[in-house]
C-alpha cells in the first residue's frame, strides 16, 4: 500500500524508536504535522522558538543514549534552527533535524519561506540531505540516523520539500545501511596501542586528559578503570566532566582557561600525556607552542582522525573508538602485568599534591553578598551531586563546571564548543523528558536566560519541573570580567539594565519564583525548591549575587597553562618562578 | 609546497560544494580544481592543486576524508605522477606576430584550432609550469584571452585510485 511522504516520515521515526520530536509547525511541514496528529507512537513537544527545539533535542541526546529529533518548517523555521544545529555540531552530538522545504518546482524561485537549508547548514552539520523523490525518503532518514550516531557523532539535517511529503510511495524501512564512502573506524591499530602502553609505562609524570569523546563514546567505565589501574592523575575537559568521577582523588579538576591550578600545571609539566577523545582546543591548551615548550610525549586516542595533529603534533596517534581502544589497552596492561614505576609515580603525586594544597577554588565567603560559587556548592550538596545540570554560557557556566562535582557522564550538559547563550533552559527541558525521574537544574545568568526565556511556557505545557538557578549579578559577567582585566574597566554594554522581575515572569508562566538576596537565604530556598512539595513544579530562583566576583584561575589568551591568573589567596604562589624557569626540577 | 590531491567522490548534487566549502571555511588554498564524472557514472574524480605546509596538507586530506561523500583521497605528490592541464589562448595574429605565434605554438607543441584574419586560438596541453612558460615566452600584449582547465593528475605506473 502506498502512503504519503509525511506518513513515511512518521513511520521512519517510529521505526527508529523515537520517543519525542521537538518542533514547531509551519506551512511546509503541515502534511507531516497532520501525520503526527494521526499517530501516538511518539510525542511531539511544541517549543516556543525553533532554536529551543534543537537545543532540547540536543540535550535529550546528551543526557541519554538516543538520537534527538527536531522538526522545523522551511525558511525562518529552518534559519532559527541553525544556532542549535551549530551548537550540536561543535560538541559532536548525534541529532536528526527534519526541516520542511518549499515544493520542488518552487525551489530556487525565491518562494515564500524558501531558504537554501542544505546550503546554510552545510558547514555546521555532519551531513545533510535534500530529499527530492519520495521513493528515497525512508532510505535517507535511515541514513541520517546512522550517520548521526556512528563514528564521531553529529547533527544531520534532512530537508524535505512539501510536495515530497504529499507524494505517495510504498513504505519499506531498510534494516541496515551501507554507505561505501563512509566507514567509521572502530578498532585502534594494535601496534599503536602497544606502543602507547609501553610509552606510558616508561613515563615519570604520566597524565590522562579526558574529553567529550569519552562521554559521547560511552567510555566512562573504561577510562575510569584505565586511570585507576595505572594510579595516574587525570583531568576532564569542560565537555568531559563526569567521564571520570569528579570526587575521585586521582581527578585534578577541569583543565583549561578556567581549569584548576593543579590540572593545568600537570598538563604543562607531564612527560607522557594520554588524550582520550579530546581535541587540544584553544580553551584547553591555549598556545600550542608554549604547551609543547615543556617536552612531552603525547598519545592521542580519537575516533576522528582530523582531530589528531590538528593543533598539537602527537607522537602516538590512535584512531578508533575510545571505548574499544581503552579496553584493549587495559587488557594489554593486565596481560603484561606491568605498571608504571611506583617511585616515579609517587614523586609525581607529591608534586601534584603541592599544587593541589593551594586550593585554587577557594573563595572569600561573605555574610553580606551572595557568592555565586556558594550557590553552586549548595546546589551540589542539596542535590546530593545527583542532579543533571545544564548551563548557559558565561561566568555561571564556569562556576557550574568548577563547583558542582560530576560523578557520572551525561550529567553535565553545556554548550562547550559554540558557547551558545540560551542553551540552558531548553536543554533542561530536553534532559528532563529523557530522564523523567531525575532532578534537573539549569544554572544560568540573567543574560543567558533571557535568550530563550519563552521556553518557560514549553516547560509548563509538558510539566518539566526544572529548577532554574539564575546567578544574577546584573552584568554579562564574563564580558564584564574581560573588560575589567583587558579593557581598563570600560564596561561597554555589559551592564543589564531594566531587568524584568523574574519572580513575576516565572509566576506569569505558571511557575514558582523566588528572589534571593541574602547569603543566609540561599540554602533554605534551594532546599525548598528541591523539596517534595515543589517536586512537580518548575522553580525559578533569582539569586542576586556579588557583582564583582571573577572566575579564577584564568589563563589569558596568549598565555601558557602555567601562567594562570590566580585568585587573591594564591598571589604569592604566582611569585614562584615557573614562568621564567622551564626546569621542572625547580618547579615546586 | 604545491600538492596535487586526487579525490574520488560520489557523483551527487552538492558534493562539489561540500569540498569547496571546506576549503573556504577552513582557510585552505585552492590553486585549481577540476572535476568530472569517471567511467563509473556514480563517481566523480576531482583534482585539486593546493599549497601549504605538510601539517596543513595533512589536515586537508583528513578533512576531505571526513566528508561523507568522499570515497578516497590521495596526495599525488607522495609518489610519481603525471599532471596535465589544457589552455586555450586567443592571440592577436597580424603582421609579423602571425608568423611568430605559429612558431611559438609549434615550439610548445600547441595546436592552432581556430583561425581568423586577425587571431589564432592556440590549444596547449602540459604541466601547469609549461603553460606558464608559454605565456611568459610570448609577447603579453598579443594575448586577447586565456582559459585554463586547471591541472588533472594521475599516478604513474600501476598505482590506481579506485574503490
Amino acid at each position: 500500500m502506498q502512503i504519503s511522504g509525511a506518513e513515511i516520515v512518521v513511520r521512519c521515526l517510529q521505526e527508529e524508536g523515537v520517543e519525542f520530536v521537538f518542533g514547531y509547525p509551519g506551512g511546509a511541514v503541515l502534511e507531516i504535522y497532520d501525520a503526527i496528529f494521526r499517530q501516538d507512537a511518539f510525542k511531539h513537544v511544541l517549543v516556543r522558538h525553533e532554536q529551543a527545539a534543537v537545543h532540547a533535542a540536543d540535550a535529550y541526546s546528551r543526557s541519554s543514549d538516543k538520537v534527538g529529533v527536531a522538526l522545523v518548517t522551511s525558511g525562518p523555521g529552518a534559519t532559527n534552527a541553525v544556532t542549535g544545529i551549530a551548537t550540536a555540531y561543535m560538541d559532536s552530538i548525534p541529532m536528526v533535524v527534519l526541516s520542511g522545504q518549499v515544493s520542488t518546482p518552487a525551489i530556487g524561485l525565491d518562494a515564500f519561506q524558501e531558504v537554501d537549508m542544505v546550503g546554510i547548514t552545510r558547514p555546521c552539520v555532519k551531513h545533510n540531505f535534500l530529499v527530492k523523490d519520495v521513493a528515497e525518503l525512508a532510505d535517507t532518514i535511515k541514513k541520517a540516523f546512522y550517520i548521526a550516531k556512528t563514528g564521531r557523532p553529529g547533527p544531520v539535517v534532512v530537508d524535505i520539500p512539501k510536495d515530497v511529503t504529499q507524494a505517495l510511495a510504498e513504505f519499506r524501512y531498510p534494516e541496515s545501511v551501507h554507505i561505501r564512502s563512509y566507514v567509521p573506524v572502530t578498532r585502534g591499530h594494535p601496534g599503536q596501542i602497544k606502543k602507547a602502553v609501553n610509552l606510558l609505562l616508561e613515563a615519570k609524570r604520566p597524565y590522562v586528559y579526558i574529553g567529550g569523546g569519552a562521554v559521547q563514546g560511552n567510555a566512562s567505565a573504561e577510562v575510569t578503570e584505565f586511570v585507576r589501574m595505572l594510579g595516574v592523575p587525570c583531568t576532564n575537559t569542560l565537555m568531559g566532566l563526569g567521564a571520570y568521577p569528579g570526587t575521585d582523588r586521582q581527578f585534578l579538576g577541569m583543565l583549561g582557561m578556567h581549569g584548576t591550578y593543579e590540572a593545568n600545571m600537570a598538563m604543562q609539566y607531564c612527560d607522557v600525556l594520554v588524550a582520550v577523545g579530546a581535541r587540544f582546543d584553544d580553551r584547553v591548551v591555549s598556545v600550542p607552542e608554549h604547551f609543547l615548550s615543556q617536552p612531552k610525549k603525547i598519545i592521542h586516542i580519537d575516533v576522528d582522525p582530523s582531530s589528531i595533529a590538528k593543533r598539537v603534533k602527537v607522537d602516538v596517534p590512535i584512531v578508533g573508538d575510545v571505548k574499544h581502544v581503552l579496553r584493549e589497552m587495559i587488557d594489554l596492561l593486565r596481560h603484561q602485568g606491568t605498571a608504571p614505576n611506583p617511585q616515579h609515580l609517587s614523586d609525581w603525586w607529591e608534586t601534584i599534591e603541592s599544587w593541589r594544597k593551594h586550593d585554587c577554588l577557594l573563595y572569600t565567603p561573605s555574610d553580606a553578598l551572595i557568592k555565586p560559587q556558594y550557590v553552586v556548592q549548595k546546589l551540589y550538596e542539596i542535590t546530593g551531586g545527583n542532579a543533571i545540570v545544564t548551563s548557559d554560557v558565561g561566568q555561571h557556566q564556569m562556576w557550574a563546571a568548577q563547583y558542582y562535582r560530576y560523578n557520572r557522564p551525561k550529567q553535565w550538559l553545556n554548550s562547550g564548543g559554540l558557547g551558545t547563550m540560551g542553551f540552558g533552559l531548553p536543554a533542561a527541558i530536553g534532559a528532563q523528558l529523557a530522564n523523567p525521574d531525575a532532578q534537573v537544574a539549569c544554572i544560568t545568568g540573567e543574560g543567558s536566560i533571557q535568550m530563550n526565556i519563552q521556553e518557560l511556557s514549553t516547560a509548563k505545557q509538558y510539566h518539566t519541573p526544572v529548577k532554574v538557578v539564575a546567578l544574577n549579578n546584573l552584568y554579562l559577567g564574563m564580558v564584564r570580567q574581560w573588560q575589567e582585566f583587558f579593557y581598563g574597566t570600560r564596561y561597554s554594554e555589559s551592564y543589564m539594565d531594566s531587568l524584568p522581575d523574574f519572580v513575576k515572569i516565572a509566576e506569569a508562566y505558571g511557575h514558582v519564583g523566588f528572589k534571593i538576596e541574602k547569603p543566609s537565604d540561599v540554602e533554605p530556598v534551594l532546599r525548598e525548591a528541591f523539596s517534595p512539595a515543589l517536586k512537580e513544579r518548575l522553580v525559578f530562583m533569582d539569586f542576586r549575587t556579588d557583582q564583582s566576583e571573577n572566575v579564577f584561575p584564568m589563563v589569558q589568551n596568549g598565555k601558557g597553562l602555567d601562567q594562570m591568573d590566580l585568585p587573591p589567596h594564591m598571589h604569592k604562589v604566582q611569585g614562584v618562578p615557573f614562568e621564567n624557569n622551564r626546569d621542572y626540577g625547580n618547579m615546586c | 609546497m604545491r600538492h596535487i590531491l586526487s579525490i574520488l567522490l560520489e557523483n551527487e548534487a552538492g558534493a562539489l560544494s561540500r569540498v569547496v566549502g571546506l576549503f573556504s571555511a577552513r582557510g585552505y588554498n585552492i590553486d585549481s580544481l577540476t572535476v568530472s564524472t569517471t567511467e563509473d557514472p556514480t563517481l566523480s574524480r576531482m583534482t585539486i592543486v593546493t599549497h601549504g605546509s605538510e601539517d596543513v596538507i595533512e589536515q586537508i586530506t583528513k578533512q576531505l576524508n571526513k566528508l561523507i561523500e568522499v570515497v578516497k583521497v590521495i596526495d599525488l605528490n607522495e609518489s610519481e605522477h603525471i599532471e596535465r592541464e589544457m589552455m586555450l589562448t586567443k592571440v592577436r595574429a597580424t603582421g609579423k606576430d602571425r608568423e611568430e605565434m605559429k612558431r611559438m605554438a609549434d615550439i610548445f607543441r600547441g595546436r592552432i584550432i581556430d583561425v581568423t584574419e586577425k587571431t589564432y586560438t592556440i590549444e596547449l596541453t602540459g604541466t601547469s609550469d609549461k603553460l606558464n612558460a608559454f605565456i611568459e615566452a610570448i609577447d603579453r600584449t598579443v594575448i586577447l584571452e586565456t582559459v585554463r582547465t586547471g591541472a588533472s593528475g594521475i599516478g604513474r605506473g600501476e598505482r590506481v585510485l579506485k574503490i
